[in-house]
Parts: structure tokens; C-alpha cells; sequence
């Protein structure tokens, strides 16, 4: 404000002033002598100066304390000191650290209570998300290409190679800590009241995770890929009703070209229709669902109590009788 | 000992989460039963002291007088997710820089890859595939996996152990969790990885995969045994013997759930909705090792032969 308004004038003094003074050197240049220009030329001299001072002032002012310039003022808008308040606010008023509380239970920061499993299991979905983002611009859901675009990806890409691995291996690495994460709420009793919706909401997730490691598996459209997804939608087939080997399935009217399976796959057999889909299911639609269902889940940790522990024990004395209704 | 056989599977990329589910299950294991116990000792102690009982903070985690019992989130947990998200990087980086992501050879539906695995996740349903046929296996058992896991909470009547490990006041749904998720969901898993191998034969750790094994088991349906050959009767024996079970077990289950005390205080507490619902469960899900044992000891295949469904 001050200063930039310095600046402006400074800049329009100097600009005017150079102007002025080309002029005069000009007209003295034809004229008179070296009195007139000479005075000019030390004034332009000592106003430069005098800007250059200037500007090393405001430049160290800036580096002693950015913090108090408006650029940093505009984008951070709490102060970063070291009191509680700043803590606090440093966390609530944080659109990606908002998920946490300010303050936490002081025994669930250490490790062994809550293993870390979920947090890190969305962060490892956060780093599939990247490295499957970058995957796509050099996959193209076809069965004429899919298998060529891996390996071109696995040999000529720069880093494809690491890419395709972290991406696969943070899916196994992804499932394999879910799952211990549910073992770890379950043993912690985290799904009690009043978290038992929570916990339904976690099994859904579990249910995508895998959902999502299992259209992901088709998508390289090699032996590995074909057969699994062959063995999984046979299993669709068989389901009771809806599928044309299922029990009482045929007497419905179930035909390969009509049941549960052909719906899985857009077809009666794993086929191009099959990559399509697993393709579109995998990139977009389940991360949609995916997304939501964590939104929810999230949401509901904070609302039902943050981490529920560790809690303090109770001893079986102290269980109180349901009211009877 | 066919250690290049053994070193082949180990080595294999995509069963390498399996070694790494090995080491890592059993650890996690004991790292939340160890505070399990840790907390029954306290427990233990409260229950005999009840003036330690009304005063003590009631955690085997340090606390003094004066401390609170709030830290702020800024830095303390933050720094702390910070961290682990670092290892979780470099961990997940030297494993894609040392490790390959398999690609076998492009899809070719007319050739059959011996064995056709799924995906390591879902090798305890395809294991699953061995004892029931396929529309038990994978559609009705996941479906029940996944509305059973859901129902816990709501059939959970024990108050005891919300918010910290504890073993001696959730001894039976631990029990069966572990059994559920450990001994029945994991082991199945690592069978598939380890020991299935061409036509799905069972090959113990060492041996060396010959496809061209053969096996000679006579399979025979229950029905056969007692030497019923009619399509109804088979119908009415089969519904007997399943029905059979369902009562067995039902009762055993109930026996289990009012051995002691504090169990039988725990089922007081269960409306007749909660009980049905976790009996229909657990029945359905210790089916799979009574089919397992039927299978492996007696060689029976089918005990249910319909016109329309095996069981």
C-alpha cells in the first residue's frame, strides 16, 4: 500500500525525471555549456542512489519478516507463532488439515494404539490416484492396444517402469492395509457404540478397495488379467436367480445373453466390451463412490468422538443394565 | 526339498504381498494382544482394588496429575502422519524399484494358464471353490462375509473393551474374529499362493509343481454312503442332514456363549433378534471347516444333491 504507492510515485519521479533530463541534455547538448546539464545529471544520479538504498531496505525488511507482507498475508491467514492459538487455528482453519481436531486424546498420537492403518491407507489411495492419473495418458482401454500401451510403459516411457509398479504394488500394499485396519478397530472394540454405523460404512469401503484392485487387475489385458477376471465373472454366472447357472436361475429365464454376468460384462464372454467397462469402473466410477463413501467416513470419525481411544478401562462391575423399553 | 520350486513361488512379484502378509499379520497380531494383556493385568488389578479403582486414570499409558489430557494436533500428530507418510514413500518406491509388476503374455482366451489363479485377495473364495460349488462359494458365502461383518456391531451386546484392547473381557468376539479372519479368510489365502498348484492338486512347500500328477480320490456324495438313490429321497436326506447341522451347531454355539458367568451376562443382554442373527451367521460360517474336515477325512462331496442346487 505505502510502499507500492512509494514505489509508483518513485517510478513516475524517475521516469519523469529521465525524460526531462534526456531532453535537457538534449537542448543543452546544442546550446549552452556544461553548467545546466551537469547539475541535472548529478540529481538523476543521487535519485538513483536514493531508489537503489530504498529498495535494499525494503528487500531486507521483506527477507527479516515475510510474514508480515501481504502476499504471504493473502495466502496464510493465521499467524504462524508458536501460541496455542496459532496451534489451533493452524489446524481448524486449514481446508485439508481441518479433518483433525485442534486437540487429540494425548495416548492416541503414539503408534501402537491405532497403527496408523487408516490414515495411511488414504494416503496410499491418494498416491494411486496420482500414479493411475499419469498411467492414463498412456493407456488406451482397447484390445487391439492395452497390452501393447503396458509395455510400452514397462520399456520406452521415462519412468513408466517405476510408475506401473508403484501403482500396482500400492494396490496390494492399499488392500493389505485395510484389511489390517479393520483387525485393528475390531480389536480396539472401535465399532461399539456409538460407531457401528462407521464401521458398516468401512466394510463398504473394504468392498471398493478390493472392487477396485479387481477391475484394475483386467485392464493390462494379459494371461494374468484375462483368466482371473474369467474365473471371478464365472462366479457371476452361478449366482442364485440372477445368473443362468444358478440355482433356479434357468427357470427365470436366465440365458448367458441376458443374466447378471452378461450385465457384468457387456457380454457373454471377457471381451472388449469387458476391458470398457472394468476400465470405466476403475478410473471413474468406483473412485467417485469410493470418495463419497470415505467423505463419510471421515466426517463420521470426527463426529462420533474422533479416535476412540485409548479409552480408560472399565471393569465389569461398572457394566449399567439397558434400560428396558 | 525342491527349494527352486519353493524360491519360485516366494519370489514370484505378485506373491510377494503374501510373504510380506506372513511376517505382518503375526506381528500386528501380537503387537495389539500384548497391550491386550498389558490392560487385563490393570484390569485385573482395579477389580481386586477398589480404591485404586476410583482414583487411578485407568490406562497402562503414563499419566501424572497436572498433564492434560489433550495434545494439540499441531505438531504433535501432524508430525507424526508426516513421518509415516515418508516411510510409506520410500517404503512403496523401493519396492517398485526392486520389484517388477508381472505381464505374462498377451489374453488369449483359447489357452488356459494351469492354475488360472484370481487375484491373491480373492484366493480364499476361489479356495472356497474346492467344498461348495460355485454359486455358494462366490456369491452367497462374500455375500454373507460382507452383510456379517456389517451386522457385528449391531449384535454386539458387551459394553467391556470400547476403545482399548483387552482379551479377558471380549475373549469369545475376539476369539471368533480371529478365527473368522485369521484361520479361515488369511490361511485361505496364503493355500491358494503357496500350496495350490497346476489343477488346483496340493502341493506341500518344497515339492516341485508336476502337472502331470495324478490324484486318485474317489469323491462321493453323502446320499450314496447311506445308499439312497432316489431323486426325492435324496432331496429329504440332504434336508435332514443340513438341517442335522444347523441344530448341532446352533447348540454347540450356545453352549460356547454360556460357558461362564460373564458370557451368560453378556447373552442376557441379547434381544432374540441379536441371537438369531449372530447363531445364522456363525452357523453358516463354521459350515466351511465342517465341509473342509468332510471333505479331507470321509471324502464327501456332496451331503444336499437336488435337481436344482448341491450343497
Amino acid at each position: 500500500m505505502a510502499e507500492t504507492n512509494g514505489h509508483g510515485d518513485g517510478k513516475a519521479a524517475s521516469a519523469g525525471g529521465a525524460s526531462g533530463n534526456g531532453s535537457g541534455a538534449g537542448g543543452n547538448g546544442s546550446g549552452n555549456g556544461s553548467g545546466n546539464g551537469g547539475g541535472k545529471i548529478a540529481t538523476l544520479v543521487a535519485n538513483a542512489k536514493a531508489t537503489q538504498a530504498r529498495a535494499v531496505e525494503e528487500i531486507k525488511e521483506t527477507i527479516k519478516a515475510p510474514e508480515k507482507t501481504d502476499v504471504w498475508k493473502s495466502v496464510l491467514r493465521v499467524k504462524h507463532d508458536e501460541t496455542p492459538r496459532s496451534r489451533a487455528l493452524g489446524v481448524l482453519s486449514n481446508v485439508f488439515l481441518h479433518l483433525h481436531p485442534a486437540k487429540i486424546n494425548r495416548d492416541a498420537v503414539a503408534y501402537n494404539y491405532t497403527w496408523g492403518m487408516g490414515g495411511m491407507t488414504f494416503y496410499v489411495y491418494i498416491t494411486l490416484v496420482f500414479t493411475g492419473t499419469l498411467l492414463m495418458f498412456y493407456y488406451h482401454p482397447s484390445k487391439v492396444v492395452a497390452f501393447r500401451d503396458i509395455l510400452y510403459l514397462d520399456n520406452d516411457v521415462p519412468f513408466g517402469k517405476l510408475l506401473r509398479n508403484m501403482h500396482r504394488w500400492g494396490a496390494h500394499l492399499m488392500v493389505i492395509m485395510v484389511e489390517l485396519h479393520m483387525f485393528r478397530v475390531y480389536l480396539t472394540g472401535s465399532y461399539k457404540k456409538p460407531r457401528q454405523f462407521n464401521w458398516v460404512v468401512g466394510v463398504l469401503l473394504l468392498v471398493l478397495t478390493l472392487l477396485l484392485s479387481f477391475t484394475g487387475y483386467l485392464l493390462p489385458d494379459d494371461q494374468l488379467g484375462f483368466w482371473a477376471v474369467t474365473v471371478g465373472t464365472n462366479m457371476a454366472r452361478a449366482t442364485p436367480l440372477l445368473g443362468h447357472q444358478g440355482p433356479f436361475g434357468p427357470q427365470l429365464g436366465m440365458t448367458p445373453f441376458n443374466d447378471v454376468r452378461f450385465g457384468l460384462l457387456g457380454g457373454s464372454i471377457v471381451d472388449s466390451n469387458a476391458l470398457l467397462r472394468a476400465y470405466i469402473w476403475h478410473c471413474v466410477a468406483i473412485p467417485i463412490i469410493a470418495s463419497a463413501f470415505m467423505v463419510v467416513h471421515f466426517w463420521r470419525v470426527r463426529k462420533d468422538g474422533g479416535i476412540s481411544g485409548p479409552a480408560p478401562v472399565m471393569l465389569e462391575t461398572e457394566i449399567k443394565e439397558p434400560r428396558k423399553v | 526339498m525342491d527349494f527352486h520350486q519353493l524360491w519360485t513361488i516366494v519370489s514370484t512379484p505378485d506373491n510377494v504381498p503374501i510373504v510380506l502378509l506372513l511376517f505382518v499379520v503375526p506381528f500386528y497380531t501380537w503387537y495389539g494382544l500384548r497391550q491386550a494383556f498389558a490392560n487385563d493385568r490393570l484390569i485385573a488389578q482395579l477389580e481386586a482394588d477398589p480404591a485404586m479403582a476410583k482414583t487411578h486414570h485407568r490406562k497402562t499409558q503414563p499419566y501424572k496429575p497436572g498433564w492434560t489430557k489433550e495434545v494439540h494436533v499441531w505438531p504433535y500428530l501432524l508430525r507424526i502422519e508426516f513421518l509415516a507418510a515418508i516411510i510409506v514413500t520410500v517404503l512403496l518406491m523401493v519396492w517398485s524399484i526392486t520389484l517388477n509388476a508381472p505381464l505374462e503374455e498377451p489374453s488369449n482366451p483359447t489357452l488356459t494358464m494351469n492354475p488360472a489363479k484370481a487375484p491373491w485377495y480373492f484366493l480364499g473364495l476361489q479356495e472356497m471353490l474346492v467344498y461348495f460349488d460355485p454359486w455358494m462359494a462366490g456369491v452367497v458365502m462374500p455375500s454373507l462375509i460382507i452383510i456379517g461383518l456389517m451386522v457385528i456391531p449391531y449384535i454386539d451386546t458387551n459394553p467391556l473393551g470400547n476403545g482399548y484392547y483387552t482379551f479377558k473381557q471380549r475373549k469369545y468376539s475376539i476369539l471368533t474374529f480371529i478365527f473368522g479372519f485369521i484361520i479361515l479368510w488369511v490361511s485361505m489365502i496364503v493355500i491358494g499362493t503357496m500350496i495350490r498348484g497346476p489343477g488346483w492338486m496340493w502341493f506341500w512347500p518344497g515339492t516341485t509343481w508336476d502337472h502331470n500328477r495324478l490324484i486318485f480320490e474317489v469323491n462321493r456324495d453323502l446320499p450314496d454312503i447311506f445308499g439312497i438313490t432316489g431323486r426325492v429321497p435324496k432331496i429329504i436326506f440332504g434336508a435332514v442332514v443340513v438341517g442335522l447341522y444347523f441344530v448341532g451347531a446352533g447348540y454347540l454355539i450356545h453352549k460356547l456363549i454360556t460357558r461362564t458367568e460373564f458370557n451368560r451376562r453378556i447373552y442376557a443382554r441379547m434381544s432374540v433378534l441379536q441371537y438369531v442373527v449372530m447363531q445364522t451367521f456363525l452357523i453358516i460360517m463354521l459350515s466351511l471347516p465342517v465341509k473342509i474336515l468332510a471333505r479331507q477325512l470321509f471324502r464327501i462331496k456332496y451331503v444336499w444333491v437336488t435337481p436344482w442346487f448341491n450343497i
